[in-house]
């Protein structure tokens, strides 16, 4: 029956929403208290921040550069070439590097997460660790949420500072514009609000991939078909709530800050 | 019960001595509408073996996972060394599974760490010094006769090598009690033997309540048929007509217990069922 299968839908919708703040919850509860996994959190800000940095520089650079080309002519159109430092420094830091850096990151270590986790799960290694007296939200999972929201602050930096210098190349050595007029436009217009702006939304999407990408991991079931399953999902979900939280948290900044 | 928090320098299976390493009381448990196990009741004494036998698929490796409280039963109570592991948190079993050892179907060795950092895990997170450690790995290899390969991968071991390795983290505490989840499940007629043998040595040589879960037959009345001989190191077959007193049966079947008592009785028992699977 039709109303039935709704029901079913509606409740497992339900339970999976408790089962995923549970989780969040008790991985981030007494973070402080002992055991303190640092060493982990260390391992994994290595693999998840200093490995994604060359897919970063890479996205980063092209996204601006590509952003410098696109409106150039637009911009020409109304003899405002000269502010295109401003579109892309705008651009970058508000919108496209915490998201473009977060969807890169979520492609390659949500998926990272969900597997290994879930090759765990379906080889019995996280009831192992359980009956050998380690709690995996502590051991595993910890370390992966801290160290994400850690290192995609700091990726998303280095994405803005190298999607500005992407439309650099492309806007001096392309459209032939002045360079100091371009770095110059690109940071006068740069407000507080601006900033803020693009440092609070990596935070939210850190927190988003490794949660999801910890959750699908920690729930696989069914051999490697369900590892396979839960790598897929990890990145779908994460993928689209980054772009649903970065409309939140964009009306909710230009609120407060009235930009 | 006595706060566990308290009782920091005694191990919680010396706290009730009373009481049977395992019992179950009236425990059922199902898995998306289906029920798996049906009021369960048994127990498991103090120095017991209890070998549990049933067809694949009919929830022994669930009872096994019951009793270290990885699981939760839907209605019922389960006491391990007295604690009520089915009302416990999650933080005080961590403080019970110290006295506790489980071998799991496929070994489960940790795939990221060698068989050094395997057996020597949970003395890792106790932090204690590596040169303690290395000892007990070593003492603990040494059981189950691969102390040469403490600087190896899981991946680099056969079946039957990594199934020891993990009889040797199960054991590096010197647990009271040690729950076997088809120790010799996929492996060969001859590795099966080797891993019986050693489960009949930790049996005899250091009197540890178990519960071994298998739905191979063979290996279950090896098990009751041998014994492991202190003075010759080796393992020998009983006389002709004894079984190890210590050992008994379990029967699972369809969710219930249809079959609890002494070799002798499984094996002289009317029951149709029983006569089918023996046969």
């Amino acid at each position: 029956m039709p109303l039935s299968s709704v029901d079913a839908a509606a409740k497992r919708g339900v339970a999976a929403v408790q089962q995923y703040s549970l989780l969040s919850a008790r991985s981030l509860g007494n973070l402080f208290r002992r055991p303190f996994y640092g060493a982990d959190i260390i391992t994994q800000a290595d693999l998840i921040g200093v490995g994604s940095l060359p897919i970063v520089i890479l996205t980063g650079f092209f996204t601006g550069g590509v952003l410098a080309l696109q409106s150039a002519s637009t911009l020409a159109q109304f003899g405002a070439a000269a502010i295109t430092g401003q579109l892309v420094s705008f651009s970058m830091i508000k919108e496209l590097g915490p998201v473009l850096t977060s969807l890169m990151v979520s492609g390659r270590n949500a998926s990272g997460m969900a597997s290994e986790l879930g090759s765990m799960m379906v080889t019995e290694q996280i009831d192992a660790m359980r009956a050998l007296g380690t709690d995996p939200l502590k051991k595993l999972v910890m370390p992966r949420i801290v160290a994400t929201i850690i290192m995609l602050f700091f990726l998303t930096i280095v994405s803005d500072a190298v999607g500005i210098m992407g439309g650099a190349v492309v806007a001096i050595v392309m459209l032939g514009q002045d360079a100091s007029q371009y770095f110059h436009t690109a940071y006068q217009s740069l407000q507080y609000a601006d900033v803020m702006q693009g440092l609070v939304k990596p935070l939210f999407f850190g927190f988003i991939i490794a949660t999801i990408g910890c959750y699908y991991g920690m729930n696989t079931r069914g051999g490697t078909q369900g590892v396979g399953r839960s790598t897929t999902q990890a990145v779908v979900v994460s993928s689209v709530l980054i772009i649903a939280m970065d409309f939140v948290i964009s009306r909710f900044m230009i609120g407060i800050f009235g930009r | 019960m006595p706060d566990l928090a308290l009782q920091q320098d005694v191990p919680e299976s010396r706290i009730h001595p009373e009481a049977p390493a395992v019992r179950f009381e009236d425990v059922s448990i199902g898995f998306e509408g289906k029920d798996v196990l049906d009021h369960i009741s048994f127990e498991v004494k103090r120095g017991e073996t209890r070998i549990l036998l049933g067809p694949a698929g009919v929830g022994k490796s669930v009872l096994l996972k019951l009793a270290n409280g990885l699981f939760k039963p839907d209605s019922g109570r389960i006491f391990v060394f007295g604690y009520e592991v089915s009302a416990m948190s999650e933080e005080d079993l961590f403080r019970l599974r110290e006295t506790m050892g489980i071998v799991f179907q496929e070994g489960a060795l940790f795939d990221s760490l060698t068989v050094r950092d395997n057996v020597g895990y949970r003395l890792m997170e106790q932090h204690l010094p590596d040169a303690e450690i290395d000892q007990r790995v070593i003492e603990a290899l040494r059981f189950v006769e691969l102390e040469h390969t403490l600087t190896k991968f899981p991946s680099e071991l056969s079946g039957g090598m990594r199934r020891r390795v993990a009889i040797a983290r199960a054991i590096i505490t010197k647990p009271d009690l040690i729950l076997y989840d088809s120790p010799t499940g996929g492996l060969d007629p001859i590795t099966s033997t080797t891993i019986i043998e050693l489960v009949i040595k930790q049996r005899d040589f250091y009197g540890t309540s178990s519960l071994v879960v298998t739905h191979r037959l063979q290996d279950a009345f090896m098990m009751a048929s041998h014994h492991f001989n202190k003075e010759t190191g080796q393992i020998e077959a009983l006389p002709e007509g004894t079984t190890d007193p210590s050992t008994s049966f379990l029967v699972l079947h369809q969710g219930k217990l249809v079959f609890d008592g002494s070799t002798h009785d499984l094996v002289h028992s009317d029951d149709a069922f029983l006569k089918q699977y023996l046969a």
